[in-house]
């Protein structure tokens, strides 16, 4: 089992996870985050202050998916997610050692 | 002495007696809209400043703000009918020149057919109370996020005393500034100047922010700034319109020569940004309509629409670059830009008073000078009256503020400073999302 993280634009969060669920993945924990790569920030300016805002707003989707899924999975997150210009965001994709569904007491695959 | 032993028998006699009945000369149009125009301006403090201050500052210190806008209030409202009124209002004796006397502290003998003019004495108390009120909340601005609680109530307590009162009465109860023809109509140096250099000389004294300016300090909240904008500019018809104390064509007048006043001081700082900056900004636009408001104070009943048009416009202008200078220039963390706006402001306008109040320049001629004098000897006294506000100002508010902090400190902590005076002063978050 893989978890992949994804950080993505916030306008993309429906296009991803349309996509996700077309790939058959039906859940998901996304959450709001700050951050920067290659993309610049802004400048915001009051009463002659001013100030350089390097965070930017971006999305992170976990999501927990069985091996043989996972490069189907990180397809579809690019296609929905890639506008093309810089801050794109980043897929980070690490192992998952156990997976429980607390209501049931699955685990492992069946528990995804 | 022999004053105040007079004015202590004649608290008791009239803790006594009832108050005597005057013969009810009032006239029920002015009346009612002075009793409208008092209700404006307490709605100018709270919660129009009050809301226009605590969405500049960082959400930590929202609640702070708020509180020192709020408690101002109150103190200023007993302390105006304690002693205020009385020392404000009275004949002084051989004082008159610099301060009135103790005739009606605790407002004796101020009874229901009191009459001031005419309006009831109670109503002329109320408004000049709303004054007394909002000055001292202005200079807050000066010392945002860094001042304790009770340091904050004492100055501001002090300074109603030693400052805006005898300064009032000079200018508006009979003082020397009043026997000299200086026209103030409804504030520029009793309430604009005064709080303008004593928010500069508290950031002075206290020092900066701690990371100011390299650190991003950004107002957390825009939306609440502009909301208390909208208020102020609605208030300030109270203000200055009020401040014909009578519902008539000066009242009239004052209403539309501050209106124009806000409108032009908005657009030119609006203006000025947008070339200066590229981009025109909401806070722009809200601090170039205070600027415009403050500069046409003093002017308001005094000129016609064309000269407020100028005024305004002279306004924003000017105070735009008075921010830039303050801030970047100077690097003093006035953090609401009360000197650079409420200060210069009211300078530029008791001397522009001079100017426009002539009734000879065409479409922006004024109502008139006073009798005798011409633009030149009036700018003279103009001058004269605004240096002598802020050199008492000055020189009062920076012993006061040494004095309190020889006595309590004036500034809390470094690390307090950094949690946020919410928390660290109230024992209360702002915002709990």
């Amino acid at each position: 089992m893989k978890l992949i993280t994804a950080i993505i634009k916030p306008f993309r969060l429906d296009d991803v996870r349309n996509a996700l669920n077309e790939e058959g993945v039906h859940g998901m924990t996304v959450t709001e985050v700050k951050g920067f790569g290659r993309q610049r920030g802004h400048t915001e300016l009051y009463r002659g202050a001013e100030y350089v805002v390097d965070f930017l707003p971006k999305s992170k989707i976990e999501v927990a998916v069985d091996d043989e899924r996972v490069d189907q999975v990180i397809e579809a997150i690019i296609k929905a997610a890639k506008t093309g210009k810089v801050g794109d965001g980043k897929i980070f994709v690490t192992n998952l050692e156990q997976s429980i569904r607390i209501r049931t007491g699955e685990t492992g695959d069946e528990a995804l | 002495m022999q004053g105040s032993i007079r004015a202590v028998l004649l608290l008791i006699i009239t803790l006594v007696l009832p108050p005597a009945a005057v013969a009810a000369d009032i006239d029920t149009g002015d009346t009612a809209w002075m009793l409208t125009s008092t209700a404006l301006v307490l709605f100018m403090t709270l919660p129009g400043l009050a809301l226009f201050y605590s969405g500049l500052v960082r959400s930590r210190n929202v609640l702070s703000v708020l509180m020192q806008c709020f408690a101002i209030a109150c103190m200023a409202s007993i302390v105006w009918m304690a002693i205020g009124y009385s020392l404000f209002a009275t004949d002084g004796g051989d004082a008159q020149a610099f301060i009135g006397g103790l005739g009606k502290i605790f407002l004796v003998g101020v009874g229901v057919d009191s009459v001031e003019g005419t309006i009831p004495e109670s109503v002329f108390i109320m408004f000049q109370m709303t004054f007394a009120i909002i000055t001292p909340a202005l200079i807050v601005g000066g010392f945002a996020e860094r001042m304790r609680f009770s340091s904050m109530f004492l100055f501001a307590t002090l300074w109603l005393l030693i400052v805006y009162i005898p300064v009032a009465h000079w200018v508006w109860g009979g003082g020397w500034l009043a026997g000299l023809g200086f026209m103030d109509f409804a504030g520029g140096a009793v309430v604009h100047i005064n709080a303008g250099v004593a928010a500069l000389v508290a950031a002075l004294v206290m020092g900066n922010r701690k990371g100011f300016p390299r650190t991003p300090m950004p107002p957390h909240n825009l939306p609440m700034t502009v909301m208390g904008a909208g208020m102020l500019w609605v208030g300030w018809f109270g203000f200055n319109a009020g401040s014909a104390i009578a519902a008539d064509g000066s009242a009239g007048m004052a209403m539309l020569a501050t209106h124009i006043g806000a409108a032009a001081g908005s657009l030119a700082w609006m203006c000025r940004e947008w070339i200066r900056f590229g981009k025109p900004s909401m806070l722009g636009i809200v601090t170039g309509m205070v600027a415009g408001l403050g500069t046409i104070t003093p002017a308001s009943g005094f000129v016609g629409p064309g000269g407020a048009l100028v005024i305004g416009m002279i306004g924003g202008i000017v105070c735009f670059s008075a921010t830039q200078i303050i801030k970047r220039r100077f690097r003093i963390d006035d953090s609401l830009d009360v000197f650079p706006v409420h200060g210069v402001g009211g300078f530029l306008g008791i001397f522009l008073t001079a100017v426009f109040a002539a009734p000879s320049l065409g479409v922006f001629s004024g109502l008139g000078l006073p009798e005798g004098a011409t633009i030149g000897s009036q700018l003279g006294v103009q001058v004269l009256g605004a240096v002598a506000v802020l050199a008492w100002c000055g020189f009062a508010t920076f012993v006061i503020l040494k004095v309190i902090d020889a006595l309590l400190g004036l500034r809390v902590s470094s690390d307090e400073e950094t949690e946020g005076l919410d928390i660290v002063l109230h024992d209360e978050q702002g915002y709990n999302l």
